[in-house]
């Protein structure tokens, strides 16, 4: 089962964590989970929104043996990243954010992969797995 | 041909609101129908059917007022615009169809009759879909102050202390919203400490507490310090692990610490009255 929401504004953002909270919850994550996921969730549908202009979440539940989690899935056809290394540095930032983002997102998560092309666009996929 | 369609309309109305309704039972969305009660359909049904007829009959001025009269019914009983596109549409083929039965219209006439049916159909589609738009709209923009109004309030509970408790989401709108309400109230309460409870606020992601960190900066540069309070463990670690500096802004678990430590910086504290 995978469900996903497009991000177009500001308000598909909350939409998005409203659904990763709801599948986190349903698979058994803790509360401290829930808030790492659902941040999670909130600085990859913001970085779709501020830099992409649009794009698209997707919540996947995923099964490896014995282990249970959830996949978050952020894609779109934005300008790209050209310094792949760059944006995973702390505090690198172009819109004179914290540039936290990214970076955080791979510590919020257990399992983190970006692709991306100058151009053609942006896939990061991260994995969260239920302890 | 308009006054064969009127004519057959009037005198089969009870029939075609019999038939609409069943084909509407079946065609419609489920959300329509468990929102309101058998009843509750049945009666719509019957005013939106009425509605439909009327413009026949009526002036073109009243029938908009009733339009929107009907629209703004709908919106508050969240009937789907769909329901009244497909409602008009089905509306068309049953008269279509009863007027092919009882032989009002042939092959040969059958051009002359969709044409005529068109040109009654579409000006009703817009005046009603404008009209349930409208009523969306309004209703929309009536949220939003709403929201705006219990967006940001700045508190003065003590002498030199304010509090702005902040509850949901926060995006850009409110942020600006919190650092004007901030400021103004920091200079016209004269306070020395504000206290932000983010108790409410679900999610701490890097941009809000961007937005946390200016506001705390801001209020330093017009001489005033400021507290974020209502940090929950969660919320904690998430910070932690996005690894958000927050070392310039003070911080405390609880209100009623912040208050101590509010009423401390500012030199009294609460003490229990000797009997």
């Amino acid at each position: 089962m995978d469900s996903s929401v497009k991000i177009i504004n500001e308000w598909d953002i909350v939409a998005a964590r409203q659904l990763g909270r709801n599948v986190a919850k349903e698979l058994g994550f803790g509360t401290v989970d829930q808030a790492r996921i659902t941040t999670a969730i909130s600085e990859l549908a913001r970085n779709i929104y501020l830099y992409a202009g649009q794009g698209e979440i997707t919540i996947e539940k995923v099964e490896n043996g014995a282990k249970k989690g959830m996949t978050i899935i952020s894609r779109d056809q934005g300008p790209g990243i050209p310094d792949l290394r760059k944006v995973m540095e702390d505090g690198f930032s172009t819109s004179g954010g914290l540039g936290a983002g990214l970076p955080g997102v791979k510590r919020l998560m257990d399992e983190f992969s970006i692709e991306s092309e100058p151009g053609k666009g942006t896939l990061i996929q991260s994995v969260k797995w239920l302890r | 041909m308009r006054k064969k369609i009127f004519q057959y309309v009037q005198s089969h109305s009870d029939e075609i609101l019999r038939e609409w309704i069943e084909l509407m039972r079946g065609e419609a969305d489920e959300r329509a129908i468990q929102a309101m009660s058998d009843h509750m359909f049945v009666k719509t049904s019957s005013e939106f059917v009425q509605l439909v007829m009327s413009n026949f009959s009526d002036s073109e001025q009243k029938f908009n007022e009733r339009a929107i009269d009907f629209s703004e019914k709908i919106v508050r009983l969240g009937w789907p615009l769909t329901m009244i596109t497909e409602g008009l549409r089905v509306f068309g083929k049953i008269v279509e169809r009863g007027m092919q039965q009882t032989g009002a219209i042939d092959q040969y006439s059958y051009i002359d009759f969709t044409t005529e049916i068109n040109n009654w159909m579409f000006p009703m589609y817009r005046t009603i879909t404008e009209a349930y738009t409208t009523s969306w709209e309004r209703t929309i923009s009536l949220q939003k102050i709403a929201l705006q109004e219990l967006s940001a309030p700045l508190i003065p509970v003590f002498d030199k202390i304010s509090v702005m408790p902040l509850v949901g989401t926060i995006d850009t709108e409110r942020a600006r919203q919190i650092m004007e309400n901030l400021l103004e109230g920091v200079v016209n309460h004269r306070a020395e400490v504000v206290l932000i409870d983010i108790t409410g606020v679900p999610v701490v992601d890097t941009m809000v507490a961007h937005h946390i960190i200016q506001a705390a900066e801001a209020v330093r540069l017009v001489g005033a310090k400021c507290t974020i309070v209502g940090i929950r463990p969660e919320i904690a670690q998430t910070i932690v692990n996005l690894g958000i500096n927050l070392e310039d802004v003070t911080t405390t678990s609880t209100m009623k610490k912040g208050v101590e430590q509010a009423l401390a910086a500012t030199s009294r504290q609460i003490v229990e009255v000797q009997e």
